[in-house]
């Protein structure tokens, strides 16, 4: 008998060894294996994480090396037998089970290539409902479900394909912002990586509803296997006939194609991001108009996340209730939560909103894996201010982030214990403004700079009240002044780790 | 009749931007397919390509120089991509960065021949950090030792 076994060939998996792990058991199976590469289940501490197909359900191994190889066939792994390496039933692995997985229900369970596998687990039927819909009904369903912007903004996406759409008839865009460039996050590249056809299914999905035919992924040169991975699964989708002309015998018709970054944290920035779609330099545009309005090439266009155009098939596959029923407040449906830094189980948790930051970094993460005391956590990238413990009771939501002075970003999460410098981060936040400020407004390009001036008199005890005062100052400018988030954000990590730890920046630790 | 070095195009560049039907929108992959081939983008190359999209060089200075991934010179021969940002900081980044510079006798963000190392914000892989880009293979936790193996295992380098 021929046993399944899984593999991840997730990038996370892949730079602990998976692929030699594979290997490895292929050499010692003596033709009884068949090797499935899956996405990563999102255990990463875990990675890499091997499953073996069995009655009872998939049994999980992990973290696995080459060097357990031999070991996992003597404890007759094949039939999920014990080994210290053996994790139990994957689905029942508590970290598992106690998410709410919806965009991210396939990843890690089927092969990412294989369109079959993505029907047989209920791929494509959001595409069917909507391909049986009118435009506006689609637009309908999105608003009704209450989806907003992943990619930090929280715009309601529903409103924004209402916009492009009453736009006049002819060209229009659709674009899905792959530029996933905030320090720990990775749920864009996990889900491309992990269950591309998703990703392009929202994409067929939103241009129908605004009439768009033609769509481009703006991948980061950062991704390469996810790059490579969009790019096998839309050729699948052309050659099954869900690309191209004509899509599943209906009159929509759109072309998809993938465009890679060139390294560039600001092309993350919608009117940046389709200034370098048009193969220029990556500069941010001042609004109005708005892209959906007049976006690539002066044409009307939809930016979207990866994250929102991934859960918008589940949205037309299972109604706007569905989805709305998750989540509490403004914030409607699941978030995929990305556990980061020094943290005990770092992975992807998908969880409706409302979940607090405690049940995030204690609960799942289980505290840092040093075993050192949390100092602070950074929620949503690096414009994302510090939280310390003594508030991790806060809701995970747009606006419950916001009144914590932090935000949910992409909804990632950095552990920091008790060793990090606050007054180094906060000059690495200006130091990483002035490295990819786009330079076009003044604020952020030289005010980073400053920042970063300031920050070390200040570390060096040179005036330290006079130039903590212009400090302030100066973030009170960037924030006001600035043209887009980049500069107006940065202030925050700078302010809060200010406001957190006074004592670092009143009596900060010369070095001589 | 003598011909100027620099109006003669560079045949894999011109080859490039035809593969592109010479659109200036696909500027960037351009750039990219050149620069993977060839290691850098030199002098000989940008001109080629703003005569064939029909750009300004300052056009396409612009793009060459506002991306971090476009490189004007000769790369060592091993670039060693490590991530700098807050996830891989938060698991002391900083020390892996100075171990390397000791060990490779090079400055991050400095050239070097052999092996060269370069700041990078994010991989995605924040979870396992700290991360390292090689030979567009993604590593995590990496430590000293993991990047002379992966160097070791490509190919031969003298440590200074």
């Amino acid at each position: 008998m021929i046993v399944n076994v899984f593999v991840p060939c997730d990038a996370a998996a892949l730079s602990v060894g998976s692929d030699d792990v594979a290997n490895a058991i292929l050499n010692n199976s003596k033709g009884k294996v068949n090797i499935i590469r899956n996405g990563s289940r999102g255990m990463l501490w875990l990675e890499p994480l091997v499953e073996v197909e069995t009655p009872k359900g998939r049994v999980a191994y992990g973290p696995v090396s080459v060097e357990d190889v031999k070991s996992l066939f003597a404890s007759n792994f094949l039939e999920g037998g014990d080994h210290p390496l053996l994790q139990g039933i994957t689905e029942e692995i508590p970290y598992f089970a106690n998410q709410e997985r919806l965009t991210f229900a396939r990843v890690g369970k089927i092969d990412p290539l294989d369109l079959n596998d993505y029907q047989a687990n209920g791929g494509l039927l959001g595409l069917k409902n909507a391909l049986s819909m009118q435009p506006s009904e689609i637009v309908d369903i999105i608003k009704n479900s209450g989806l907003r912007g992943r990619g930090g903004a929280g715009f309601p996406t529903g409103i924004k394909w209402e916009t492009a759409g009453a736009q006049p008839k002819g060209q229009k865009y659709i674009c899905a912002n792959a530029d996933e460039g905030d320090s720990g996050t990775f749920a864009d590249r996990m889900l491309m990586e992990g269950d591309p056809f998703s990703l392009i299914e929202g994409m067929i999905i939103g241009a129908r509803a605004i009439g768009a035919d033609k769509g481009y992924i703006y991948v980061r040169s950062e991704y390469p296997h996810a790059i490579s991975t969009l790019k096998s699964a839309i050729a699948i989708m052309e050659e099954a006939g869900w690309l191209g002309d004509g899509i599943n015998n209906t009159e929509t018709n759109f072309y998809l194609s993938v465009r890679i970054g060139a390294g560039a944290y600001i092309c993350g920035e919608e009117s940046s991001m389709l200034e370098s779609l048009e193969g220029k330099r990556g500069q941010v545009k001042v609004k109005p108009p708005i892209p959906a309005i007049s976006g690539m090439f002066g044409k009307p266009t939809i930016v979207n996340n990866v994250l929102t155009l991934g859960s918008v098939p589940f949205i037309l596959a299972h109604g706007a209730s569905a989805y709305a029923n998750f989540g509490e407040g403004r914030s409607k449906g699941t978030q995929p939560f990305q556990l980061a830094g020094d943290i005990n189980r770092g992975g992807l948790v998908e969880k409706a909103f409302g979940v607090s930051m405690e049940d995030l970094i204690n609960g799942f993460g289980g505290g840092t894996k040093s075993g050192r005391p949390i100092k602070a956590v950074q929620a949503g990238g690096p414009l994302g201010g510090y939280i310390t413990p003594e508030s991790f009771d806060v809701a995970m939501g747009y606006e419950t982030l916001a009144e914590a002075k932090t935000m949910l970003g992409h909804g990632g999460l950095v552990v920091f214990n008790d060793t990090a410098n606050m007054l180094n981060l906060a000059r690495y936040a200006m130091e990483f403004c002035e490295i990819e400020s786009c330079g076009k407004c003044t604020p952020c390009r030289i005010g980073s700079v400053r920042g970063k001036e300031t920050l070390d008199k200040i570390a060096s005890g040179e005036n330290i009240e006079e130039n903590i005062q212009i400090l302030d100052e100066l973030c009170d400018l960037m924030e006001e002044a600035s043209l887009c988030a980049m500069g107006g954000l940065t202030p925050m990590p700078v302010r809060t780790a200010m406001q957190l730890f006074p004592n670092e920046f009143y009596s900060p630790i010369v070095e001589s | 009749m003598t011909t100027l070095l620099n109006t003669i195009d560079h045949v894999f560049a011109k080859k490039v931007c035809a593969a592109h039907q010479d659109r200036p929108d696909e500027l960037l992959e351009i750039l990219h397919e050149i620069q993977e081939e060839e290691g850098f983008l030199s002098d000989r190359v940008l001109r080629t390509i703003s005569k064939s999209l029909n750009l300004s060089r300052a056009e396409v200075h612009g793009v060459v120089s506002f991306y971090h991934d476009f490189k004007r010179e000769k790369q060592a021969e091993n670039v060693i991509k490590i991530c700098r940002a807050e996830a891989c900081q938060a698991v002391d980044v900083d020390k892996l960065i100075a171990d390397l510079e000791v060990h490779y006798g090079v400055k991050m963000d400095n050239g070097g021949d052999k092996v060269s190392l370069e700041s990078i914000f994010c991989l995605g892989n924040c979870a396992l950090g700290p991360a390292v880009l090689y030979n567009n293979d993604l590593y995590g936790r990496v430590s000293l030792k993991a990047v002379q193996k992966m160097i070791d295992s490509t190919k031969e380098v003298k440590v200074p």
